[in-house]
């Protein structure tokens, strides 16, 4: 199991593997923001919650294409499969390699780009913790996704048509418990409910994950 | 996997699982067929009828409210239907009778469609009634959702060229996206309370709309519902020969 994490972690840090071009995305979907809605401190500040949310998201889900695709292409799945490790847990393993390399830096560079987008001063601590908490439901569900899709040639758009209504959940008690840090409302309740998503999502996706997968590998 | 090979259906005719047998499934589909297409037709247009002409208009919102005859029947197909397709997925993961997993592949269009009509009567209905076509409210926002499920679950059955793959990933997708579908309705709910008015229709008769309403309503509903079926009957007829044509043409082509 560590071997494979340190494999998948060693894959994505090297060329070709993707890992800064979430957040890339991720810094230029800020960027276009104020370039879209006006560059009104008091507007930004408003809807910054919700829109590094959002950020953070569609990075994840840009990189979900390869959580899959390219052991696919070579064989490495098959032989996963037929290893004495359960695909659930390879797949799990798989997930927190993508959260690792996708979701802990959005986690980290969010603060930063909150500055941008103007976020009160109590917002900061409540949208890391919201994104720390959100973002491995995010990796786990889209590890769902890229295990039904796998088989299909050219399936990015398609992953990205299945798993965005899978996400409608964590998106909204994420960027609600940022939302409501950010004005000093009480967060409490979005915040168990997120975390109550995202051990829910772990507990049960990789079965969900592992069956698609057998399918697409018989 | 060629439906034409089956084997014959166990010697248990009174077993509702014999009707897994596609020749059975066609022969009783086509026996039923007809007459319900007529039921259906006559319940629609006796329930659509009596409804929009012989009503009395509502005292707050006019004849407006007539819309309910089209919005309240197909809002709740739209859900059933998902229901059903969740049903037919089980089924077939559990046991692998083809027939249920093509039923669940004829339903999901019939889905859609009846989720389209609860939105654009919803909206026309909504625009004099709120002053808005569109409204964040929860119900609006989960159908919407549920719309998405819907485009989800037949561009995944669009994509895949094996059927048997195909049935397969639709019916976890299906199963996965349930529980989601009741997630997302619970987390739009406690995201924004909107101005959807309560339900129509309950077993809870304090509820209800009044009489006058409430009966050419339930006729409508009987109408969608005998249309649903007779329409999935028939569209997995279409599914069950498209795949027997299938069969043949690739058995010529190896001869």
């Amino acid at each position: 199991m560590k071997a494979l994490l340190v494999r998948d972690l060693a894959l994505a840090l090297r060329a070709g593997g993707g890992f800064g071009l979430g957040l890339a995305f991720f810094l230029i979907v800020t960027v276009l923001v104020p370039l879209g809605v006006g560059p009104q401190a008091e507007l930004l500040s408003r809807i910054a919650p919700g829109i590094l949310w959002l950020g953070a998201l569609l990075a994840c889900l840009l990189s979900l294409d390869r959580l899959l695709a390219l052991d696919w292409e070579d064989g490495t799945l098959d032989l996963l499969a037929t290893s004495p490790l359960p695909l659930e847990a390879a797949l799990s393993i798989k997930a927190l390699a993508h959260w690792i390399t996708t979701g802990l830096p959005l986690v980290l560079t969010a603060p930063v780009l909150a500055i941008l987008l103007n976020l009160p001063g109590p917002g900061f601590f409540w949208l890391v913790l919201s994104l720390a908490l959100g973002t491995p439901a995010l990796s786990v569900i889209g590890t769902f996704g890229a295990a039904l899709t796998v088989g299909v040639k050219r399936g990015g758009l398609l992953m990205s048509l299945l798993v965005l209504p899978l996400y409608v959940p964590t998106l909204i008690f994420g960027a609600e418990v940022a939302r409501r840090g950010a004005v000093g409302m009480e967060t409490q309740t979005p915040a168990l409910m997120l975390a109550g998503i995202t051990l829910g999502v772990i507990a049960v996706m990789p079965f969900a994950s592992a069956a698609a997968l057998r399918v697409n590998l018989r | 996997m060629t439906l034409t090979n089956e084997k014959p259906a166990p010697k248990r005719p009174s077993s509702f699982w014999s009707y897994a047998n596609p020749v059975k499934f066609l022969a009783l589909s086509e026996r039923v067929l007809p007459t319900l297409w007529v039921l259906a037709a006559t319940s629609l247009v006796v329930g659509l009828v009596w409804g929009f002409f012989f009503t009395p208009d509502d005292f707050r919102q006019g004849s407006t409210v007539k819309i309910i005859y089209l919005h309240v029947p197909s809002a709740m197909m739209a859900i059933n239907i998902w229901v059903m397709m969740l049903v037919t997925s089980l089924i077939w993961i559990i046991r692998r009778h083809h027939v249920s997993a093509l039923a669940a592949k004829a339903a999901a269009p019939i889905g859609v469609v009846m989720t389209i009509i609860a939105l654009v009567t919803g909206a026309l209905w909504g625009q004099p009634m709120w002053g808005t076509w569109w409204a964040w409210d929860p119900r609006l926002t989960s159908f919407l959702i549920l719309f998405l499920f819907y485009l989800g679950y037949i561009a995944l059955w669009a994509a895949i060229e094996d059927p048997d793959t195909a049935a397969d990933l639709t019916a976890v997708l299906c199963l996965v996206g349930s529980v989601f579908a009741v997630l997302s309705r619970y987390a739009v709910n406690f995201w924004n309370q909107g101005l959807h008015q309560g339900a129509s229709l309950s077993l809870d008769k304090e509820e209800n709309v009044a009489d006058v309403f409430y009966f050419p309503l339930l006729v409508a509903i009987a109408g969608f519902v005998l249309l649903f079926l007779a329409l999935v009957l028939y569209r997995t007829g279409t599914e069950i020969r498209l795949r027997r044509a299938k069969a043949l043409l690739a058995r010529e082509a190896r001869s």
